[in-house]
C-alpha cells in the first residue's frame, strides 16, 4: 500500500495546476490520462512526476478525443481516472463525453478555460460554460463546479470523484487559465482527515467469474434502434439527474437578505471581483449583494431567484458574451427582473470595473 | 487595507518571474495574503515578461487589477507594455541601462510556453553603450517616476546574474511589504543548495539586495 | 431459443452468446465467420472470463452482444482509445478492439497508428470489406481502385482519391519489436484462426501492439451474388491485399 502523498493539513502557496495535481492524488485517483494544451498541461506535468510516487499510473494520449476515450475505458474498467483540457481541447472531449453521459460513466475532467472561439488565448476565459455544461449532442446530464480559487479547486477535485461515481454523471471542474497559473494560499489535506470517505469505484467491464455462467455478461452500448426505446432510455437518466439535483447544487450568498439596488450575478474568479466591489459600492451608497452558483449544472435556481427578488435589479459579470447570462435568463425565467450585463468575452474583470459599470448603470 | 499591487516587467531572460515568485512567497510565509500571476497579454518566451503581485491582510479578491501602486519597468518595450498600470497613486520605476530586445518580436503569435517557469527564460545581453540611448517615452501620469540604472550597476559593481535580486531590494524598500529576512530566507529557500557549494553566491545576492534597496525610497 | 434446436445446433464457440444467435449480420456477410474464428480462439486460449470486446459503430457494431464476454460498444473510431484505456487501468485484462475499415483507417486511424507507435498491449482486430456497410456502402479507405460504391459512383478513380490503404502494411512499418502484424481473410478461415491466436498470445505475454486485418465480404453493398462476392474477396481482394504475416515478434527483420 503506498504512503499517502498527503497527511493531515498543511498550509502551501502553489499554482491552480499543481493544487489540482495534489487533489487528485489525495483522491485516491489511479490514472490520468491526457493531452498538452495550454493552460492545464501544467497538470499532467505535476502528475508524471509525482504519480510514480504513490503508485498511479499516466498515459499521454495522441490527442484529446483519445484523451477522454482512454479516461472513459479507464473508468469503466473500474479505476479511479481523470483528464484535464481546455479550449479545442474541450471541444474535442464533447465527443467522449456524450458517451459518458449517455452511458453513466463517471468520468473526472478538469478544466481551466481559455479564450475562444478556436484557440483564441492561452490565458483565460468563462467561454466554455456553454459547452462544458451542455456540450455534446447530450442534454446536459452533467455536474459542473465553477471554482473561483485554489482552495476551491483542492475541495472540489476531489468532490469531483465522489460527485461522479456516486451520482455516475460526468463531473466537470471548471476553472480558468487564471486560476491555473496564479500562486495563492490555500490547505491542502487528506480528505480521511476531514471525515470525507472516497467513494468505491466498481468495474462496469472486465468482472469477477465467468461472463454468462457464473454471472451475467455486461453489454454495454449507446445506439439504440427504434425512438421509444431511446425515449425510455433518456427519461430515466433525466429521472435520475433530476433527483439527484437538489442534493448536488451548491452556492453562496454574500448580503443578499436585506433589500438591495442591485444583485450581482457572477460565477468563478469573476466572483471574487463581485465580493472585492460589495464594500467598495455601498462607499458609494449602493446597496449591492451577491449570489454566486458554484454549481453551473444543476443551476440553483430557485436560490438565485429568492436572492434577485430582494434587488431592484441583477447585473450578470462574466468574462464570456453571454453563455453564464443565458443560465441566468432561464433561471430567473418569468420574473419582472431588470438585467444588466458586464460581458467581457477572454477578458479578466476587477472590482473597479464592476463598481464603474454599476454606477454608470444607475 | 487596500491590497499593495505591483506589476514587475522586463526582457524575458531578466529573471522577473523569480523576484516576484520571491516577493509573493515571503509575503505568505509571513502570514500575508499574496497572489501572484504571471504574464497576460500575449505569452511569449524572450519577449516581455510581465508579473502582478498582491499583499494584503485580508483575502485578496480579483487576481487582476487595473492599476498599480508601484511599477518596475526594466526595459524599454517594459516600459511601453506597463503604462496602462499608471495612475497618480503610482509609482513608476524604470531601468535607464541600456538593454537589447531579445530575438523574438512582441507580435509573435502562436507561443506558448508562459514565462512562469523561470528555465524557460533565456539571458538577455546589456549593450554597453551609453552614447546610444533609445528615448524612452515615459508616463506622465504617474505619481512619482524614479529611474535606477539597475542594468549597468549590476554589471559594473555586483554581478549581472544578481540584477534580478537587486531590483528585488528596490521594491521590498519602495513598498515595505514584507521584512528583509523574510525575502532572505526565501533566497535561502530557492538558492540554498547552490549557496552551500559557493558561499560567495549568499553574500553577493545579499549584497545585491541592499544595493537595490539603496537605490529607492519607501513610496507606498 | 427453443430447447429442441440444441440437437440441430451448429458448432459455435463456447464463448458467443447464444441467446443472441441466430446473429444481425446479412446473410453473407464476412463479420459472422470473422467472429467465429475469433470465439475459437479464445476458448482455445481460455480467456474468456479475462477479455473485454470492443467494437466501433458500423457494421461492427452489431457484435456488441455477440459473446458472453463484457463488452463496450464504442463511438466510431473510439474504440482503440476505450480498450487502450481499459488495459492502462487493469494490464491483467485482455483487451480487443474491433473495428471496420473506417474506425481502423479513416476517423480512427491517428488512434491506430499511436497505439502501434506506442505499443500499446492491446489486439485490435480490423474487418476490411472495402467499404463502409452499415451507412449504405459508401467509398472506404479500403476500397479497391475501379470499384463503385455509393460515393464512388463511377469507380473509384485513384487520380481522385488514391489506392486502397494497406493497413497492416503501414502498422509493421512503424510497429516496435514485441507487435505481431498479419492479414487473413474469411476465405481461409483455418489460417485467419491461426493469425488471430497468434496476435492473441501476443498480449498475453505482454509483448505489444497487435493486429490483425480480416479480408470479409458485404454482398448486400457490393450487390453481388454468392459466386461473385467469393470471387471478390479470394481473387480481387487478396490480389491488392496480400495475406499473410507481416511482423511476428522475434523473428528477423528483412528489407
Amino acid at each position: 500500500m503506498s504512503d499517502k502523498p498527503v497527511k493531515g493539513e498543511k498550509r502551501v502557496f502553489m499554482t491552480g495546476n499543481e493544487v489540482c495535481a495534489w487533489a487528485a492524488l489525495a483522491a485516491e485517483a489511479d490514472i490520468m490520462y491526457g493531452y498538452p494544451i495550454t493552460p492545464q498541461t501544467d497538470i499532467m506535468q505535476y502528475w508524471t512526476r509525482l504519480a510514480p510516487k504513490f503508485g498511479r499510473k499516466f498515459l499521454q494520449t495522441e490527442d484529446e478525443i483519445s484523451a477522454g476515450f482512454t479516461t472513459l475505458g479507464g473508468v469503466m474498467a473500474g479505476k479511479r481516472a481523470f483528464s484535464a483540457t481546455t479550449g479545442p481541447g474541450n471541444t474535442l472531449f464533447q465527443e467522449p463525453m456524450s458517451m459518458a453521459e449517455m452511458m453513466r460513466i463517471p468520468a473526472v475532467v478538469i478544466l481551466p478555460q481559455r479564450g475562444g472561439p478556436s484557440t483564441a488565448t492561452v490565458i483565460y476565459s468563462q467561454q466554455e460554460v456553454t459547452m462544458t455544461a451542455f456540450g455534446g449532442n447530450g442534454e446536459g446530464f452533467r455536474v459542473v463546479y465553477s471554482t473561483s480559487g485554489h482552495q476551491d479547486l483542492y475541495d472540489y477535485t476531489i468532490k469531483s470523484f465522489n460527485t461522479a461515481w456516486k451520482y455516475r454523471f460526468p463531473t466537470f471542474v471548471l476553472g480558468d487559465g487564471y486560476q491555473a497559473k496564479m500562486r495563492e494560499p490555500l490547505t491542502i489535506y487528506d480528505p480521511a482527515e476531514r471525515g470525507i470517505e472516497m467513494v468505491k469505484t466498481e468495474p462496469m467491464v472486465g468482472l469477477p467469474g465467468m461472463p454468462g455462467e457464473e454471472r451475467m455478461t455486461e453489454y454495454l452500448r449507446n445506439t439504440y434502434n427504434t425512438e421509444e426505446e431511446l425515449y425510455e432510455v433518456v427519461m430515466d437518466i433525466a429521472k435520475d439527474y433530476e433527483k439527484a439535483a437538489p442534493e448536488l447544487m451548491e452556492w453562496e450568498n454574500f448580503d443578499t437578505d436585506g433589500e438591495m439596488d442591485v444583485l450581482i450575478l457572477a460565477h468563478g474568479v469573476v466572483s471574487r471581483a463581485a465580493q472585492e466591489a460589495l464594500p467598495l459600492l455601498k462607499e458609494e451608497g449602493i446597496k449591492a449583494g451577491h449570489f454566486r452558483p458554484i454549481t453551473l449544472r444543476p443551476m440553483p435556481e430557485e436560490e438565485m431567484r429568492k436572492a434577485a427578488k430582494n434587488a431592484k435589479k441583477v447585473i450578470v459579470v462574466e468574462s464570456a458574451y453571454g453563455q453564464f447570462l443565458k443560465l441566468v435568463k432561464e433561471a430567473l425565467y418569468g420574473m419582472d427582473k431588470q438585467i444588466d450585463t458586464v460581458l467581457r468575452p477572454g477578458a479578466g474583470v476587477t472590482a473597479e470595473e464592476i463598481v464603474d459599470e454599476i454606477k454608470e448603470g444607475r | 487595507m487596500a491590497a499593495t499591487r505591483i506589476v514587475l516587467a522586463g526582457e524575458g531572460g531578466q529573471g522577473v518571474q523569480v523576484i516576484a515568485n520571491i516577493l509573493a512567497e515571503s509575503a505568505n510565509a509571513e502570514g500575508k495574503e499574496a497572489i501572484y500571476i504571471p504574464n497576460f497579454g500575449v505569452e511569449q518566451r524572450g519577449g516581455v515578461s510581465l508579473a502582478f503581485v498582491q499583499i494584503d491582510d485580508e483575502r485578496i479578491g480579483s487576481p487582476k487589477f487595473p492599476k498599480a501602486d508601484i511599477v518596475v519597468a526594466l526595459s524599454n518595450r517594459a516600459v511601453d507594455r506597463t503604462r496602462q498600470y499608471v495612475d497618480n497613486r503610482t509609482t513608476f520605476v524604470y531601468d535607464d541601462s541600456l538593454v537589447a530586445a531579445a530575438e523574438i518580436d512582441e507580435h509573435a503569435m502562436g507561443i506558448q510556453a508562459v514565462e512562469a517557469d523561470p528555465r524557460n527564460q533565456r539571458r538577455t545581453e546589456v549593450i554597453d553603450d551609453s552614447k546610444k540611448r533609445d528615448k524612452v517615452d515615459l508616463p506622465d501620469n504617474a505619481a512619482s517616476v524614479v529611474s535606477i540604472s539597475a542594468n549597468d550597476i549590476a554589471k559594473n559593481e555586483l554581478h549581472p546574474r544578481v540584477f534580478n535580486v537587486m531590483v528585488l531590494g528596490a521594491v521590498l524598500k519602495a513598498t515595505g511589504v514584507v521584512p528583509l529576512e523574510q525575502v532572505k530566507a526565501a533566497l535561502e529557500a530557492k538558492l540554498g543548495d547552490k549557496f552551500e557549494k559557493n558561499p560567495e553566491l549568499r553574500d553577493l545576492n545579499y549584497k545585491a539586495l541592499e544595493k537595490g534597496m539603496s537605490l529607492v525610497e519607501r513610496v507606498v | 431459443m427453443a430447447k429442441n434446436t440444441e440437437l440441430l445446433a451448429p458448432a459455435m464457440p463456447k464463448c458467443w452468446n447464444p441467446d443472441t444467435k441466430p446473429h444481425k449480420f446479412c446473410p453473407g456477410c464476412g463479420h459472422g465467420l470473422v467472429l467465429k474464428a475469433l470465439g475459437e480462439a479464445i476458448d482455445e486460449l481460455g480467456i474468456q472470463d479475462k477479455t473485454v470486446f470492443g467494437c466501433d459503430i458500423g457494421c461492427s457494431l452489431l457484435s456488441w452482444d455477440f459473446f458472453n464476454i463484457d463488452s463496450i460498444q464504442t463511438h466510431h473510431g473510439r474504440t482503440t482509445p476505450v480498450i487502450t484505456g481499459v488495459k492502462r487501468a487493469r494490464p491483467e485484462l485482455i483487451g480487443i478492439a474491433y473495428m471496420g475499415d473506417g474506425g481502423g483507417y479513416a476517423i480512427g486511424s491517428q488512434h491506430l497508428v499511436n497505439s502501434a507507435t506506442r505499443n500499446e498491449k492491446i489486439t485490435a482486430i480490423l474487418v476490411n470489406n472495402t467499404n463502409y456497410g452499415m451507412t449504405g456502402g459508401q467509398m472506404a479507405p479500403t476500397t479497391l481502385p475501379g470499384q463503385k460504391t455509393e460515393t464512388s459512383p463511377y469507380g473509384r478513380d485513384p487520380e481522385e482519391s488514391g489506392y486502397p490503404t494497406l493497413g497492416p502494411e503501414m502498422v509493421a512499418a512503424i510497429a516496435r519489436e514485441g507487435a505481431y502484424v498479419a492479414r487473413g481473410s474469411m476465405s481461409n478461415l483455418r489460417q485467419l484462426k491461426k493469425y488471430l491466436k497468434k496476435a492473441l498470445q501476443n498480449q498475453i505475454d505482454g509483448n505489444g501492439f497487435s493486429f490483425v486485418e480480416a479480408l470479409s465480404a458485404c454482398p448486400t453493398n457490393w450487390r453481388t451474388n454468392a459466386e461473385a462476392t467469393w470471387h471478390f474477396v479470394e481473387k480481387d481482394m487478396a490480389e491488392y491485399f496480400p495475406v499473410g504475416e507481416f511482423k511476428v515478434p522475434g523473428e528477423k527483420e528483412e528489407k
